[in-house]
């Protein structure tokens, strides 16, 4: 069971790096305009 | 593909409608709406009209991008705002809007000062604990699912104690802060004096983690870690969903104060006109009201004579004249001539302030009443903290040692967690508020809902709430022909009256040698031939007036002529709302008591009254009586809706159990309503009735079934049956099923939502 001692950690790291995904797209207003977003997809700039 | 999004659709009805749009051209100091950034940026945002759907997007966007230094435009198709931000000198908001103007989209700027940060940063900042917590108790719930089938299986003790600390390592700062809203508002009415739900919460968090830490310390079978967080989970749910219907409200309720673009037309010393936010009128300044504005503020005025409809602050329909030296309200619509009105604070002894005394003394009583949630709250926390002391001495006087007894007592805590009972009141209301959103009902507190739902009276006002807000065509039949043309000049004025005549034109072309004859009216010449529309002195006309006016003594006439035949005399009245007898009829048949309390006139109100078969209504009643009315009734122990728009409704509007107001409604009296309604048509009031009733049903059922799950749940956790596992099944399992059942409130009550559409098309003013 000694392999528990790193796959874990390492697994929390990769669910913080989620979470602070979200965190960022959060801050940075990506959920500002949720309903625009789905028509944003298909514009072409 | 184009959103069918009624309520913004309803908004732009009205805006529409507004004498904005109607409004002479002049140039405009916007200076008060645009926002200094750091680096010399400047800011502006605006509400656009008329975005139904992604090429609007897109069209909005490119033509707004390529203007001198734009930096960034973006429109945010949920709150129809458009924010600009540009660096220098060369643009300004004026060229912003012609821009727009010109692709086809009224844009009205929002004044930064009224907006409030507070609640976005409240909403974001619950988000993120909403994402901590999430993000903790998945995790910690791994560990902990992995612990429980160890336990019955074959983990080693150094195993479990690993994952327990791993557990208590996520869960300790997630705790800290994810719970921060609740630990905070805990504090802060304990140091009121208060104890609220936020105390339980708080006391079973911090008692669970530190039982679980102790516990992982003794290398013990059982930790706790996972029903923290969970807790902590389920009820941020609970708070982001409060929050959530909350500023969509106030979203739409702002984007409406600036599509009634509030300016008014400021003289500067030296004599010029600008265009001006409210905002940034102080006392003193002397504003200039033009024939079909409203009044912006309160004031004296200083010079002009004109005609005033004071509708929107007394509920009288009839046109008062009023000279230098008379006082002007703001909401009242200048009918004749212009007006400078120089601006006073609202000093004692007026009108408003007398308004304004009386309606914080309501709101006060008011915010005093229990709602169904506090009721809930007194009853929990005394009977949750009595079963864990009980269940504490209980085991200690059955010769458990002190370990153990605290460890069945602080179970008892975990189990009987506000979890469901948390979720139980904002998941209906979130989802009922969602149902009358659709319907065009918009509600500014979410406890309106039950209060809705114990109304057995309903109070209306009359003008603006039974009537339309605006006049329409009354009498007849009118010669097609006639009726077209007076119409079309009828555009080229901006009298009140004249917009009655305009609604029933489907070609809004005016003719393009009308001219407005100050006072009087608007002529222009047609294929050689003089047209005349406005007063039956401006057409001679008096004999055709008197004789319309002897059919229906309380309409206003406008006199229409075609060089020198026949005048034509078009009767002009405040309409009943298309369906208002239906509603009125339906709400009858509910069992509910109707009143009209108004300010208008006797003749008027009965006229109203009998068309919707009222027998009980009063006329010529002052603020002070509408409040006295409502009190009487209150102490007989009904229970009161007021529905109102006036500025004289408001003490009312505020002292009733729960009020509505249309979208037509003064200022003060939107801000004194629990929920704005929309469109031209009254139904809407018997919907907020109808969802209001299935809410709380919903409600009841909800706290009832926490209620039962806690009676079921104290006698195991107090016996000392509760594991980690069942406390998380019970508690997830509790809330899924409240929750499920809020949804139900989504089965819409009331009209379908054809109907509904069809009150978006202008109602045919001949009736």
């Amino acid at each position: 069971m000694d392999v528990l001692v790193y796959m874990i950690p390492i697994a929390l790291l990769l669910g913080c790096t989620g979470l602070c995904a979200f965190l960022w797209a959060l801050r940075s207003g990506q959920y500002d305009d949720i309903d625009g977003a789905e028509h944003r997809v298909l514009l072409d700039e | 593909m184009c959103c069918a999004d009624v309520a913004q659709a309803y908004v732009e009805a009205h805006a529409s409608w507004s004498e904005a749009n109607t409004r002479p051209s002049l140039k405009r100091d916007y200076s008060a709406f645009v926002q200094s950034l750091e680096d010399g940026l400047q800011r502006v945002e605006l509400a656009v009209e008329g975005v139904r759907c992604a090429a609007c997007m897109k069209a909005i966007e490119s033509a707004t991008t390529p203007l001198p230094g734009v930096m960034k435009a973006r429109l945010n198709f949920s709150t129809r705002r458009l924010a600009v931000e540009w660096r220098g000198a060369e643009l300004d908001v004026n060229r912003i809007i012609e821009t727009l103007d010109t692709i086809g989209f009224k844009a009205h700027p929002f004044d930064p000062r009224r907006r409030d940060d507070a609640e976005a940063r409240e909403m974001k900042r619950l988000i993120r604990a909403l994402a901590v917590a999430g993000f903790a108790s998945m995790n910690v719930m791994l560990m902990a699912v992995s612990v429980w089938a160890g336990n019955v299986s074959d983990i080693t003790p150094e195993t479990r104690d690993f994952f327990h600390w791993v557990q208590a390592v996520i869960a300790l700062p997630a705790a800290a802060y994810a719970g921060r809203p609740f630990y905070e508002n805990a504090i802060r009415g304990l140091v009121a004096g208060r104890i609220t739900m936020d105390f339980p919460i708080t006391l079973g968090v911090v008692l669970t983690l530190i039982m679980s830490i102790v516990e992982t310390a003794l290398s013990a079978e059982h930790a706790y870690f996972d029903g923290a967080i969970m807790l902590l989970f389920f009820l941020l749910i609970g708070r982001v969903l409060d929050q959530t219907m909350r500023r969509r409200t106030r979203t739409l309720a702002e984007n409406l104060s600036a599509l009634r673009s509030e300016r008014a037309a400021r003289i500067a010393p030296d004599g010029t006109v600008r265009d001006v936010p409210v905002s940034a009128i102080d006392p003193g300044d002397r504003v200039l009201v033009r024939p079909g504005e409203r009044v912006p503020v309160d004031g004296i005025i200083e010079s002009g004579r004109s005609e005033l409809d004071q509708s929107l602050v007394t509920g009288e329909t009839k046109l008062v004249g009023a000279g230098p030296g008379d006082r002007v309200y703001g909401g009242a619509l200048n009918a004749a001539g212009a007006l400078t009105v120089r601006v006073t604070a609202a000093t004692a002894g007026t009108v408003l302030d007398e308004v304004e005394r009386l309606m914080s003394r309501a709101l006060e009583a008011k915010s005093k009443a229990l709602v169904l949630a506090d009721h809930a709250t007194r009853l929990y926390i005394p009977l949750v903290h009595a079963a864990a002391v009980l269940t504490l001495a209980g085991w200690l006087v059955g010769g458990a040692g002190w370990h153990a007894s605290v460890l069945v007592a602080v179970a008892v805590l975990i189990v009987t967690c506000p979890c469901a009972l948390g979720l139980a009141i904002p998941a209906v209301q979130v989802v009922a508020a969602g149902a009358l959103f659709r319907e065009g009902v918009l509600l500014n507190s979410g406890d309106a809902l039950e209060r809705l739902a114990a109304v057995d009276t309903v109070v209306f006002d009359k003008t603006g709430t039974l009537t339309r807000p605006e006049p329409t065509l009354a009498g007849g039949p009118y010669d097609p022909a006639v009726l077209d043309r007076a119409s079309r000049l009828a555009l080229s004025s901006r009298h009140p009256m004249a917009s009655a005549l305009c609604a029933s034109l489907d070609r809004k072309e005016p003719y393009p040698s009308a001219q407005e004859a100050a006072g009087l009216g608007v002529r222009a010449v047609v294929d050689g031939v003089e047209l005349r529309l406005g007063s039956p002195r401006f057409c001679g006309a008096e004999v055709e007036a008197q004789a319309a006016l002897a059919v229906d003594p309380e309409a206003s006439v406008i006199c229409f002529r075609a060089g020198d035949g026949a005048p034509a005399a078009f009767l002009v009245r405040q309409a009943l709302r298309e369906d208002a007898a239906e509603t009125v009829a339906g709400l009858r048949m509910a069992g509910y008591r109707v009143m009209i309390l108004s300010g208008d006139r006797s003749a008027a109100v009965a006229s109203a009254a009998n068309a919707l078969g009222i027998q009980d209504w009063r006329a010529e009643v002052t603020p002070q009586d509408k409040i006295a009315v409502i009190e009487a009734l209150k102490a007989e122990g009904r229970r009161v809706l007021m529905v109102g728009d006036g500025i004289n409704d408001a003490p009312a509007l505020a002292a009733a159990d729960v009020s509505l107001s249309p979208v037509t409604a003064a200022h003060i009296s939107q801000a004194a309503a629990d929920g704005l309604f929309m469109g031209a048509r009254l139904a809407p009031v018997a919907v907020a009735l109808a969802v209001g009733v299935r809410a709380r049903r919903l409600m009841v059922q909800n706290l009832w079934f926490s209620a039962l799950y806690n009676v079921a749940a104290v006698p195991l956790a107090a016996a000392g049956l509760i594991t980690p596992l069942i406390a998380a099944l019970a508690m997830s399992g509790s809330s899924v099923a409240v929750t499920a059942n809020a949804l139900r409130a989504r089965l819409s009550a009331g009209p379908s939502r054809r109907s509904e559409r069809s009150s978006l098309k202008p109602v045919p003013a001949l009736s």
